[in-house]
């Protein structure tokens, strides 16, 4: 199974972020409040000096709270905030010294790309001479070193987040901060302005949170992704440790794309139609529950091929007691199978009842209507008490 | 050419081309006729019959002195009050408008409620609630023709009011201030550096439609007892009419020349882009213009 789209295909050569040159950034239980409602609740996070951290999460669980709180664009309820040691919970924005670039395009529009980026400079009282050349280079920095004199509406909506981008690293901040900046941008710019982000974060090692809702751009850029739900922080890891061992099915579920299946856990090994699987948690109560199991830890074969046969034994070699026979495959029907370009997801009627989906490699194709087999990895697997 | 409803230029419903001119041509006769028929009004040689210039001539000739004196005083007052006004508009409708928008939206309703509502008060009605209130502002700050401003602040708000917010409507103002805050400016920074400058046209348009109003407005100065521009053109059509007609055309050019400038505003052009090339780079790879 090969496939290059999907969240779990890690660069190899991730950038690594430089040291020591940004700043270490500490939410101590922060908690921030909208009447009634909890946006923030003991929310604890530390940044790294250097690090580019991805705030994820769906909406409303308060990953752009968090952004605008550090920002101090929002006022905390309750906590610290603090950069480098000291505590900047009380400093008005215009004092935090961070740079930020939004989710809607922010480009001053009755000044030019070069008089944006100069903006920060100015607020700063920098000569006009100084600050004319580092604008420029900000500019160069981004690849726009040409885009000076242009206006806003003059500006594609990729290179207006340049400019924005630009204009946030110019007065050299302490911290970086990034909302969802590239969800207005189509899909091919988004790729490229993400990877550029990246390598300029690097370039410039300056701490970073990147507030976003898309999973592959957070394991794409992030040396650490913070998952969030409710106002909390669920998990924070790499994204190799968020994906293979997400800490709850939330995660499981939010972070690539998973089946949910019926199954019982008995002893540390959860049971799915008779095939068993190992826990990420063996410690999870015996029990029914709903299991998680990825599109790509399945696969299939076509029904009547060598190796379509359940192997009968658990994925430890161990029977298990009070179960009937464990194997490692399912047998099927194929529903529907759609090409992604480079992959390829197909639905596939289990005999014993339900249905799963299987990415798999777009040059293996699997009609409408065909026998088939779905053979399980057996990584190990969280699951969630059913109700 | 179609008359009457059709579709012109891909707009579905829209008037005919014939139509149009017809409306256009009705609602300018409406305008143009009492206008036409006050300067033909001014040109008149009374008995003798005929048209001339003299009484323009006279009227300026002798540089409003004499039984014109009071006009120029009066026009001074205007002046005056359209001045405070507009100062009233920028220094309070306009920061509470944005305040309004940026830190409590849910306030918008009321705010623009309470603006608009001046418009639906007749005149004699609001002077009826302002006469107590002038009665105990003169105690304090006497009775001069300046207080008229705080009257006039009320009665221009829902113009000013909505030339202003379809500006703001147009600008992400919650953005841009919080983009500049972040930038390192202050509210004062924000509002100067960013906000004015991008609702300039609607501060602008609103300010001069606040000129207009003040200059034709007669009925709250008239019922205060205070002079301004149009109670002392009242007085002078007693004694003079043509000169007073001859006033008011020069009042009522002034107010077109300002809805001329506004009209302008909404289709000035912004300036040409400068270029700057401090040092040669090598770094152009930004080309992803769509």
């Amino acid at each position: 199974m090969s496939h290059t789209e999907t969240p779990s295909a890690q660069p190899t050569a991730r950038p690594t972020a430089q040291p020591g040159t940004g700043s270490v950034v500490v939410f101590a239980g922060v908690a921030k409040r909208y009447g009634t409602h909890l946006a923030l609740t003991a929310f604890d996070l530390t940044l790294q000096a250097g690090e580019l951290v991805a705030l994820l999460g769906p909406s409303g669980s308060g990953k752009t709270t968090a952004l605008r709180v550090l920002a101090g664009l929002e006022s905390t309820d309750d906590g610290r905030i603090l950069i480098n040691g000291d505590d900047v919970s009380g400093l008005p924005t215009s004092r935090r010294d961070m740079g930020m670039v939004f989710q809607s395009y922010s480009l001053f529009p009755h000044l030019s790309a070069g008089e944006n980026v100069e903006f920060g400079l100015r607020m700063r009282r920098v000569p006009a001479a100084e600050r004319r050349e580092r604008a420029a280079a900000a500019l160069a920095l981004v690849g726009l070193d040409a885009h000076y004199g242009r206006f806003a509406h003059e500006l594609s909506g990729g290179q207006q987040q340049r400019v924005a981008l630009a204009r946030a690293l110019v007065t050299r901040p302490r911290v970086l901060l990034l909302d969802e900046p590239l969800s207005a941008l189509d899909a091919k710019v988004r790729v490229q302005l993400r990877d550029e982000i990246r390598r300029i974060q690097t370039e410039l090692g300056i701490t970073t949170l990147f507030v976003t809702h898309d999973q592959d751009e957070a394991l794409a850029v992030a040396d650490r992704v913070a998952v969030m739900r409710d106002g909390r922080i669920e998990q924070v890891g790499t994204p190799e440790e968020l994906y293979t061992r997400p800490a709850t099915p939330f995660i499981a579920d939010f972070v690539g794309l998973s089946n949910r299946l019926p199954g019982v856990v008995r002893h540390g090994f959860a049971r799915v139609h008779g095939v068993v699987l190992p826990l990420l948690d063996p410690s999870h109560a015996d029990g029914p529950v709903r299991v998680y199991v990825r599109q790509e830890d399945l696969t299939l074969v076509p029904a009547g091929q060598p190796g379509d046969a359940s192997s009968n034994t658990s994925p430890a070699g161990t029977s298990l007691a009070g179960t009937s026979p464990a194997g490692t495959s399912l047998a099927g029907t194929v529903l529907l199978s759609s090409f992604l370009g480079s992959l390829r997801r197909t639905s596939v009627q289990l005999d014993q009842g339900g249905t799963v989906v299987v990415q798999h490699d777009v040059r293996d194709r699997h009609e409408p209507g065909a026998a088939v087999v779905v053979r399980f990895a057996g990584a190990p697997v969280p699951v969630e008490a059913a109700i | 050419m179609t008359a009457g409803i059709g579709t012109a230029r891909g707009v579905a419903h829209a008037p005919g081309r014939l139509t149009r001119m017809l409306i256009l041509g009705g609602v300018g006769l409406v305008f143009a006729v009492p206008i036409l028929a006050m300067i033909e009004f001014t040109l008149r040689r009374g008995l003798v019959g005929g048209y001339d210039f003299q009484r323009w001539i006279e009227l300026f000739q002798n540089g409003l002195t004499g039984e014109y004196a009071p006009i120029l005083a009066a026009l001074v007052n205007s002046v005056g009050l359209a001045v405070g006004t507009v100062a009233i508009v920028l220094v309070l409708l306009v920061p509470t408008m944005l305040l309004v928008h940026i830190r409590f939206p849910r306030l918008r309703r009321t705010l623009e409620i309470l603006c608009i509502l001046p418009i639906s008060i007749p005149a004699i009605v609001l002077v009826v609630g302002l006469a107590p209130v002038f009665s105990v502002l003169a105690r304090y700050v006497g009775s001069g023709v300046w207080t008229l401003a705080f009257a006039y602040g009320i009665t221009v708000l829902p113009f000013a009011y909505r030339a202003i917010q379809s500006n703001l409507d147009g600008v992400d103002v919650r953005t841009l201030s919080e983009a500049a805050r972040t930038l390192g400016a202050g509210w004062a920074g924000v509002l100067l550096r960013v906000l004015v400058p991008n609702l300039r046209r609607g501060i602008l348009a609103g300010a001069f439609i606040a000129v207009a109003v003040v200059l034709g407005e007669f009925t709250i100065a008239s019922l205060l007892s205070r002079v301004n521009l149009q109670t002392a053109l009242v007085v002078v059509s007693k004694n003079d009419p043509y000169s007073a007609v001859i006033l008011s055309l020069l009042a009522l050019f002034v107010a077109f020349l300002l809805l001329l400038a506004i009209g302008r505003l909404g289709t000035e052009r912004r300036r040409p882009a400068r270029a700057f090339t401090p040092t040669p780079t090598t770094s152009t790879s930004g080309g992803d213009q769509s």
